[in-house]
């Protein structure tokens, strides 16, 4: 648990290591980049042995959901970095020649990622590859709900990467609070809208640009698919995009579905069977079911399903060990609008499945709600995804699967609305840590004199040429041959 | 409380004729681009009156500065918003093959700009640019200091542009409270930093995305130049650059001069037979240049000069004449780093030249200080430019000139640290009020088992390969000649 005075002390470092601007090197930031790949590689049965203790995540999973990934984007951003840090000429209308123009990126300073519980290796560690990428030195505020992983980020990324640069600090809420106290050139924040709020009003004090990668009701649209395959495949998707990604607790996870009414039967048989192939008769047994992550939001999920109302649209499921924090999939069928299930954010494996009379129904549904980080269609109809794309809003949106978009390095990846602002993922991690910096050059050979004072109607006619950049209007002003 | 009232209903009329789908169209956008360039036309003597109201701006200052800014970003829209509607197709590795991606522009809804009152024409239009050109709902709110000029557009606008989806609203402090206790999808905020806290503060409760286009003290450093005509250029811009802009009440306008000892005097002299050629000689009749904006800013800035430290370092200028709401273009050479005129942004025709023993040492003195929305240098010395671009940091650097960054749609304009965050101006403008949505497209055409539970260490094997891009591997797996 950092103190204040050392919290002091690690801040001023991290500002010195920046201000003598060894992380402005490609060289440097390659070898933190490369530092972390070994860590992760190195250290792989250690995060395996974390994620099992904390979220009961099989090594697949947490290969799938966050090494891999982070592996992955360590490689993108490896291979793209000299383009990312390369300055960008930016062409200028020929009357501006010979001044030039170009845009470079440079580091914001200090940054404070705040990462969360759910993918807490990955959520910690990709915006670290950005942050790290674009040049700067770096707080990562791991959440305290999964203390393993958070230990084991303190312990080893002091090995792997330059520990005057780069700095975990450990704690629950109140040193959230306290780090949230000082000022940083940039704050990442991925969590809720309650704690998001919190951190931006923080932020507000010292004018610190944020990005919020916050939750939300992703809907899943589920249409009519007449071909038995495309139909399977669709289903694995949905379950494993349900309950098979941290059990239902991520942002981008399936929320609830819509489904027109004469399909919805058939959709809870094939959802049913669906689970049961993959989780087992027994999902209690089953080695491929994350847990829920404390008892605070098991009881919450327990609490969805206390209504006699919510109860008795079970149709699948409901069971829950409260002792091995074991929720089992569960599908509902039509709980009331105004329950919390359909209201909140239900962060975990209980799926509504609400009925429309018409698919097309759906968009004004979705329409509804607050945008969410992740809209889901599965249709073939071609029209109804043009619908879905431009009628809807979400962070981002995927037909006919879901949840893989976040693998996607050149799909920004961030929310809209309650569901948060800015993105990242491949180069949009670098644009988001880094100041885009314009820069013009000018010459002492050409100047355009009427742009300054004393003013005469002259000037005014030939600001006017220029604005249009109406060249020869411009040369017959000056030659005196054209007045107004 | 029936101001709030009115307001409420006004601002849930905008939401709905949002959700109407109205503003997607392309045609919509455009309309509204072409109205916004006829009202600029038709009204131009009345914008010139209007700003020559609050401002005392001569109409080629206006038309320089505001009239012309905006129709050139219009212009710079109308040709270009096609491009910029359009989806971009994203490259997808082959492992996710058969899938298709592509990032889709789409409007936040609804938004709030809150203007200035020192370009209180561009600060409102140009931003209403963007806006449109991404086909949001906008609400403008001109700066009460520029009363003229926010009647103006309260006027106009509602004539020319689509009032069931573009609003102005007028009114002092209490107005902007009210508005910003309400929920935006954007708002866009220029002004300054104690303000540009309350606005963010107020953001954060609806967890609205905000983009703030502060101030700063804008540093101008003068390297010696070696050819007299190159230096009489640079004081020539210099002098256009401090006191043209609305009489130096400028976020992007030179704040401060940074020189050698040695080159001081020279500087001094040139700065002095340029001010006289542009503003005329006469304190009492000052010419070409605008007025102090109220009675509250003039007292600020006489305020700076009251120090005697300050007031003796005084070599040009210094008149005050609180009638016509004019100061005469000062110079002041090294009055103490720690005045208020060197800790706080002028925002004046007050010009502090700081000398030091070697250029070189510019570089720390800005350092030393918060991140300025531009850094200004004049030098031929191309090592010295390399270390100002990646040694200092500031919202953008231009060589040789002044803030004629401002007129480019190429660059993206906006600050860093206390200056702001968030950039406009070209395509950055339509992005500023644009969210990009990853649109994912997957086909159902071949399956791998391996990405499913249940898990074991073969499909733990197959990932392994796949986020490696391990295509050989991954071939021979699914041909079975690889377990």
């Amino acid at each position: 648990m950092e103190s204040p005075k050392s919290l002091e002390k690690d801040l001023k470092e991290l500002r010195e290591s920046f201000r003598c601007g060894k992380t402005k090197e490609a060289a440097w930031r390659m070898r933190q980049l490369k530092g972390l790949s070994t860590l992760l590689k190195e250290k792989e049965e250690g995060i395996f042995d974390a994620l099992r203790r904390d979220m009961g995540k099989h090594k697949a999973e947490a290969y799938r959901d966050e090494i891999g990934t982070l592996i992955k984007s360590i490689n993108y951003a490896l291979a793209n970095l000299k383009g990312w840090m390369s300055a960008k000429k930016a062409p200028l209308p020929l009357g501006a020649f010979p001044t030039t123009a170009e845009v470079v990126s440079e580091p914001l300073g200090v940054v404070l990622i705040i990462s969360t519980w759910n993918f807490p290796i990955g959520l910690s560690l990709e915006p670290l590859i950005g942050a790290l990428a674009a040049g700067n030195t770096v707080v990562i505020k791991p959440s305290e709900l999964t203390p393993t992983c958070s230990s084991l980020l303190a312990n080893t990324i002091p090995i792997y990467l330059d520990n005057s640069a780069v700095k975990i600090i450990e704690g629950d809420a109140s040193v959230g609070e306290q780090l949230l106290r000082h000022k940083w050139d940039k704050i990442l924040f991925t969590g809720s809208a309650r704690v998001g709020r919190m951190v931006m009003l923080a932020a507000a004090e010292h004018l610190t640009p944020v990005t919020l990668e916050l939750g939300g009701k992703c809907p899943a649209v589920v249409d009519c698919i007449p071909n038995s395959r495309d139909r399977t495949m669709a289903m694995k998707r949905i379950v494993v995009g349900k309950y098979g990604t941290c059990a239902g607790q991520a942002c981008i996870a399936i929320d609830y579905i819509l489904v027109e009414k004469k399909n919805a039967a058939a959709l809870v048989e094939a959802l049913t069977f669906r689970i049961k192939s993959m989780f087992g008769d027994n999902p209690r047994a089953s080695n491929s079911l994350a847990r829920i992550v404390n008892r605070h939001h098991f009881l919450r999920l327990k609490n969805l399903l206390v209504d006699p109302k919510v109860q008795a649209c079970v149709v699948y499921g409901g069971s829950m060990d409260e002792n091995t924090l074991f929720v089992e999939p569960t599908i509902l069928l039509d709980p009331p609008h105004d329950a919390d299930i359909m209201t909140e954010e239900i962060f975990g494996p209980l799926l509504p499945i609400i009925t429309l009379n018409s698919i097309e129904e759906s968009i004004e549904f979705i329409n509804l709600k607050p945008k969410a980080p992740a809209a889901y269609i599965f249709t073939k109809n071609e029209s109804l995804m043009k619908r879905m794309i431009s009628e809807t809003s979400s962070g981002s949106l995927a037909i006919n699967d879901c949840i893989t978009q976040f693998a996607a390095d050149t799909l920004p990846f961030g929310g809209v609305g309650e569901s948060g602002f800015g993105r990242y993922h491949g180069k949009f991690s670098f644009h988001t840590f880094s100041h885009e910096k314009g820069i013009l050059r000018r010459s002492f050979l050409t100047e355009f004199w009427f742009r300054f004072p004393p003013w005469n109607n002259n000037k005014l006619l030939l600001l006017r040429a220029a604005y249009i950049f109406d060249y020869i209007a411009i040369v017959l002003i000056v030659l005196g041959l054209k007045k107004s | 409380m029936e101001v709030k009232m009115e307001l409420h209903k006004t601002l849930e009329e905008l939401r709905r004729n949002f959700k109407s789908g109205t503003t997607r169209n392309a045609s919509w956008r455009k309309a509204q681009l072409s109205a916004l360039l006829h009202l600029l036309r038709h009204c131009e003597e009345k914008i010139f009156a209007a700003l020559n109201e609050d401002l005392g701006k001569d109409p080629v200052e206006s038309y320089r500065d505001e009239i012309g800014v905006v129709e050139k970003s219009t212009k710079h829209s109308l040709s270009h918003i096609d491009q910029w509607m359009a989806p971009k197709k994203c490259r997808l590795p082959l492992v996710m093959f058969p899938t298709t991606g592509e990032v889709l522009p789409e409007p936040l809804g609804l938004v709030l700009v809150f203007s200035c009152w020192n370009f209180p024409i561009s600060l409102a239009l140009d931003p209403l640019v963007g806006a449109i050109s991404a086909g949001n709902a906008v609400v403008i709110k001109p700066s009460e200091l520029a009363p003229a000029c926010a009647t103006l557009l309260a006027n106009l606008i509602p004539v020319y542009l689509d009032g069931s989806f573009i609003k102005v609203i007028v009114g002092g402090a209490d107005v902007s409270a009210t508005l910003l206790q309400h929920k935006w999808d954007k708002i866009f905020f220029t002004g300054s930093p104690r303000v540009g806290r309350i606005v963010m503060s107020a953001a954060a409760k609806h967890l609205t995305p905000v983009t703030l286009e502060l101030g700063g003290k804008c540093p101008a450093i003068m390297d010696s130049l070696s050819s007299p005509s190159d230096l009489r250029v640079a004081v020539k811009r210099v002098v256009g650059g401090k006191w043209g802009p609305c009489s130096g009440q400028a976020c992007l306008g030179i704040d401060y001069m940074l020189v050698e000892g040695k080159f001081a005097s020279t500087l001094i002299e040139l700065l002095k037979k340029e001010i006289v050629k542009c503003f005329g000689n006469d304190t009492r009749d000052l010419k070409n240049m605008s007025r102090i904006v109220n009675k509250h800013h003039f007292r600020r800035l006489s305020n700076l000069l009251e120090d005697p430290s300050v007031f003796s370092s005084i070599v040009h200028g210094g008149s005050l004449n609180e009638e016509k709401m004019l100061i005469e273009p000062t110079i002041l050479l090294d009055p103490p780093l720690d005045a208020e005129i060197m800790t706080e942004e002028i925002f004046g025709p007050l010009l502090p030249i700081i000398t030091l023993n070697d250029i070189q040492e510019t570089i720390e003195f800005i350092n030393s200080r918060p991140k300025p929305l531009a850094i200004y240098a004049f030098t031929k010395d191309d090592n010295f430019k390399r270390r100002i671009l990646s040694e200092t940091s500031s919202g953008s650097v231009t060589f040789n000139d002044v803030m004629i960054q401002f007129v480019c749609d190429q660059l993206p304009f906006g600050g860093v640290g206390e200056s702001g965050f968030g950039r406009y101006h070209g395509s950055y403008s339509f992005d500023t009020f644009s969210h990009e949505k990853g649109v994912m497209h997957r086909r159902f055409i071949f399956e791998v088992e391996s990405r499913y539970p249940p898990w074991n260490n073969l499909k733990l094997r197959f990932l392994r390969m796949a986020y490696n891009f391990d295509y050989l591997g991954l071939l021979l797996y699914i041909l079975g000649l690889k377990g």
